[in-house]
């Protein structure tokens, strides 16, 4: 089966509150056959957020293919492209890095790890003494183990001691974080992958689920497929497989003008109000803030929406309906949201919805805020980006004394006097030299991050030392100073935790090539190369090995919103992941969050008191006890404000940008899979049929897009996007091209995005930018986008996305096999391990 | 009432100042892409604040007859003229807002309490809310503040 033109794959349809039936997915290296597969070797897949549970096939001492686990709760057994095709076969890549490299003369050239790390260490030493710890930032990434984070988050925060740390998930993931600690007092997703199989309403809100998590989406069209579907309601400025399926199911797809989401969940949200849809006496027993809400909304009528959106009155009256009339409505978020205008204020309005109709801690009523990046979750748990490890409240003097207590450092080494400093203010910071080593490890910001033009600058320039720590030598990593090898995924040893707070063991199934080392040694090298030490004088990292990185941080977790302390390696070597909670109390997890109404909002317990949803501004210790929340949910509104840069005479359209399915982050890996890299080899531009035509523009033509800040240039696909928006995915650098491209020749879309973040989550957004777009030479065939997702042609002569030589993959559905998992709802209550999922009291 | 009438008269005036120093500081530092778009944001909740005071301004100021009620210049204040360069002066510039978002806000608190005692809801009503709204600006300031205190006075150059 060709999974490069099938990329879900077969259906396995099944009704309501049933187990979602098993199906194992097989990829092998051409000309391996499955008895040619020397070990299988437990893992779960990288390439994106869902983290399915897969084998490593190993052969020769090499990764040779990957298979699913039909045990495991997360994907039973399924596999999407990405992780058929791109797990494993960039890891033999002719290109790996495999010695260290320091810059000489302006050239980067290959050294030995001691020279490499001395470097660094007599640097980051100079520093410290003339300048102290502010003058350190580490940036690093969604894709690390858990392991990993822990030992950077305790490096820099207690060895360090600078609060210059954040991952590229600020990018992707910081939204979904900062919306869950506004409404529930701490991150951690409340629902589960589980509600797919109980909702009766689906709402995607700026999340292209097909594409992102394709697993994921196959769960959803075998319930939509099957006989009793719920209602999918679709909010995409595209028309994507998302739409189509809110139209096959009797539901609503709303193309909001970019830019104006929060317009329309103020419209939704006060059809709820207005209808009588709140479930007064819930709302009443556990939230606070319900009147501001209904004043906030009330200006935004069904017409005051469509006004501002673009979309149709009827439209949000519809879907509201649905909203109000479903028992159970299960809402995913993505970056349709988080990288837009507004974002943390929309994705609460997320959770207001639920929170409205009380729909939030039973099966099918649930909340996904999702993550793009696969191991975000544990960035931001660990506290390697902008947080304290454990979900700890930075202004919070006990949750410091707790880590200074753990780590037997003084408090004052902890930083912890503003929040944490997030990525667009470290790379500002290190564009005025005030920050003099920045770290980068397993991320690519020379591509990734907006105005990629100016991040050139700032990485390039003499202000700051850079050291980059990856697989191989990146647009990033052409910029360091030192660049270190890193083992990749299947190499190494680690657990890391998908969206839905599921855990897995990923073991080394092969060795690294040459002398690359996994993140885990290079920050113990680090340590030791600077001998942090405790209180007593004792080095302050205490572990070695993986298990025992992980051990340290079970005892971190403990007691914490996200308990570690009944998971071990041996544990995770199970049937299946676990999410956690897991503890003596929960030995196999708990599969979603606030069954009993009670929210993490305590003061004690709280890991942020809360802040403006406008403007970002804090809300004291103080003023949030007076609120007195008692462990109620918050429901915070904003009113909508246009955004930042809107559409104008000179710039007459809106760009939007994102991810597509054959691609992962910068394709630093899925760009070296011929079989993903085939089926998208280049950008592409998307515009409508009407903008097409007014500008002359035929499908493949070469067009030039222009923002105020930039340029690339790329041929246009005639497409599915609405009419005055333009989209272009953002993988696209230039480590594949035989000649670095000339900055006016740019392919990236990132040259177009502006340098603006939302005031809360402080993610930088992606979706606002004006622009405009002009034809500069004819086209010699089709643009290369794929045909089989959102950006499919108008023109039905182009010809259909497939797999080449060597893509063929082996779906086997496992028939009569009923999974067993410990947390599958389907299992009658009171079965082993599993979470008693009691209604809230007063709910109907 | 010819004190409150002047101090309605302090508050369309400092309101506007702190309108006008906030879209300076945002455009001076603009090079800090949150300082610009979030001044922005304040800025426009100020100017929405003396558009709406202005009818009342007006009543208050035919109530006032014209004879002894001069406003005295030095109860204004007015907003930081020119920008100051860098993490410091990024840092003092936003503790002149705070200074003058200060004035505007215990301005609102007295003209509220007084018109609680003339019975004026109208103005009683924009006083509360704007009061609140003042508020907001004030918390941002400081978050902003406290966030860019460390860097500048211990590493910035
Ligand atoms: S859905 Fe995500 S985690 Fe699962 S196989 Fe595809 S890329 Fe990997």
């Amino acid at each position: 089966m060709d999974r490069i033109a099938d990329i879900w794959g077969p259906r396995t349809p099944h009704a309501r509150g049933t187990v979602w039936p098993a199906r194992v997915d097989r990829h092998l290296q051409e000309g391996v056959a499955e008895e040619d597969v020397e070990r299988w070797v437990r893992s779960a897949c990288v390439l994106c957020s869902n983290g399915c549970g897969c084998e490593i096939a190993v052969r020769d001492g090499r990764m040779v293919g990957v298979r699913g686990v039909a045990t495991d709760v997360v994907n039973h057994g399924r596999l999407g492209p990405k992780g058929l095709y791109g797990s494993w076969d960039w890891a033999n890549s002719p290109d790996r890095l495999t010695r260290p490299l320091v810059r000489e003369n302006g050239r980067l050239v290959e050294t030995d790890w001691d020279t490499a790390m001395a470097r660094i260490a007599e640097v980051s030493r100079r520093l410290l003494d003339e300048k102290g710890p502010l003058s350190h930032g580490f940036y690093t990434t969604g894709q690390l183990f858990l392991e990993e984070y822990y030992t950077l988050a305790v490096i820099g925060k207690a060895g360090l001691g600078t609060p210059h740390m954040d991952g590229n998930t600020r990018l992707c993931t910081a939204t979904s974080a900062a919306a869950f600690k506004e409404s529930f007092g701490t991150d951690g997703q409340p629902g589960s992958y589980t509600d797919i199989e109980h909702c009766d309403a689906i709402f995607l809100f700026g999340h292209n689920m097909p594409e992102t998590q394709t697993v994921l989406w196959a769960r959803v069209l075998d319930r939509t497929r099957a006989d009793d579907p719920p209602k999918v309601v679709c909010v995409d400025p595209r028309r994507t497989k998302v739409a189509e399926e809110a139209e096959r199911t009797g539901g609503v797809h709303l193309a909001p003008r970019v830019g104006t989401n929060m317009a329309l969940m103020n419209g939704l949200t006060r059809e709820l109000f207005a209808n009588g849809r709140v479930d007064t006496a819930w709302v009443e027993r556990h939230t606070l803030g319900v009147d501001d809400l209904r004043a906030t909304v009330e200006p935004y009528t069904p017409e005051e929406t469509a006004r501002i959106c673009g979309v149709d009155a009827e439209d949000v009256r519809r879907a509201a309906r649905i909203f109000g009339e479903s028992e159970r409505v299960l809402s995913t978020v993505l970056q349709g949201f988080y990288q837009s205008h507004q974002a943390t204020a929309a994705a609460v309005a997320v959770h207001n919805l639920h929170l409205l109709r009380g729909m939030i801690g039973r099966p099918g009523a649930g909340v996904l805020q999702m993550n793009g990046q696969p191991t975000a979750q544990n960035t931001r748990e660990c506290g390697a980006d902008g947080d304290l490890p454990g979900f700890r409240n930075w202004s919070n003097p006990a949750h410091v004394r707790e880590l200074a207590e753990l780590w037997n450092v003084d408090e004052m080494t902890i930083p912890h006097w503003a929040p944490p400093t997030h990525a667009m203010q470290i790379f500002r910071y290190a564009e005025q030299g005030s920050i003099g080593l920045l770290w980068i490890s397993a991320t690519n910001p020379a591509v990734s991050m907006p105005e990629s033009a100016r991040v050139r600058r700032i990485l390039g320039g003499e202000q700051c030392f850079v050291v980059v720590q990856d697989l191989f030598l990146t647009e990033t990593a052409r910029l360091a100073d030192v660049v270190l090898p890193a083992a990749g995924w299947g190499e190494k040893s680690g657990c890391f935790t998908n969206v839905n707070r599921t855990v897995h063991l990923s073991e080394k199934a092969v060795e690294p090539p040459g002398e690359a080392r996994s993140d885990l040694d290079i920050f113990l090298m680090y340590a030791d190369a600077m001998d942090f030490r405790d209180r007593d004088g004792a080095p302050l990292i205490k572990w070695r090995t993986p298990e025992e990185a992980f051990d340290a941080w079970r005892e971190c977790s403990r007691g914490r919103p996200c308990d570690y302390s009944g998971l071990s390696y041996d544990k995770l070597r199970g049937p299946t992941g676990i999410p956690w909670p897991c503890t003596d109390e929960h030995p196999e997890g708990v599969d979603r969050l606030y069954g009993d109404g009670v929210f993490n909002t305590d003061p004690e317990l709280c890991e942020t008191y809360g802040h403006d949803l406008l403007t970002g501004g804090t809300v004291t210790p103080t003023e949030y006890r007076a609120k007195g929340p008692a462990g109620r949910a918050f429901l915070k509104g904003a009113p909508y404000v246009p955004p930042h840069e809107e559409a104008s005479e000179e710039y007459p359209l809106l760009f939007t940008t994102g991810r597509t399915v054959y691609h992962f982050h910068t394709r630093t890996k899925t760009g070296r899979s011929r079989n993903l890299n085939d089926a998208a080899p280049d950008v592409w531009v998307e515009l409508s049929v009407p903008d097409a035509r007014r500008l002359g523009i035929a499908e493949g033509d070469r067009v030039r897009v222009e923002s105020p800040r930039g340029a690339m240039e790329a041929r246009a696909r005639v497409g599915q996007v609405m009419e005055g928006a333009v989209f272009a995915p953002f993988h696209y650098g230039h480590w594949d091209l035989d000649e670095v491209v000339p900055e006016d020749f740019s392919r990236q879309a990132n040259e177009l995005t502006m340098t603006i973040w939302d005031p809360v989550s402080k993610q930088p957004y992606f979706k606002t930018a004006a622009c405009r777009v002009v034809r500069v030479a004819d086209g010699d065939g089709p643009a290369p986008a794929p045909t089989t997702t959102a950006s499919r042609p108008v023109d039905p002569s182009v010809p259909p996305t497939r797999g080449g030589p060597g893509a063929s993959t082996v779906a086997e559905v496992v028939d009569g096999f009923v999974p067993s998992y410990p947390n599958d709802p389907a299992l009658p209550s009171g079965d082993t391990g599993h979470i008693a999922e009691v209604s809230a009291p007063g709910r109907s | 009432m010819p004190h409150l009438a002047t101090y309605v008269g302090l508050l369309h005036h400092s309101e506007r100042s702190l309108a006008e120093a906030l879209r300076t500081v945002g455009e001076g530092h603009a090079a800090e892409a949150d300082v610009y778009h979030v001044c922005d944001t304040l800025a426009k909740m100020s100017e929405e604040h003396v558009r709406r005071l202005e009818p009342i301004v007006r009543r208050y100021g035919e109530q006032r007859h014209g004879d002894d009620v001069e406003e005295p210049e030095r109860l204004y204040a007015d907003g930081p003229g020119e920008i100051r360069k860098g993490p410091v002066g990024l840092l003092r510039d936003l503790q002149d807002l705070y200074v003058l978002a200060t004035l505007v806000q215990t301005t609102w608190t007295a003209v509220g309490q007084a018109a609680q005692g003339v019975r004026d809801r109208e103005l009683l009503e924009l006083a509360q809310a704007s009061e609140t709204e003042t508020g907001r600006q004030l918390s941002w300031l400081t978050t902003r503040l406290k966030a860019a205190a460390p860097q500048a006075l211990i590493v910035a150059p």
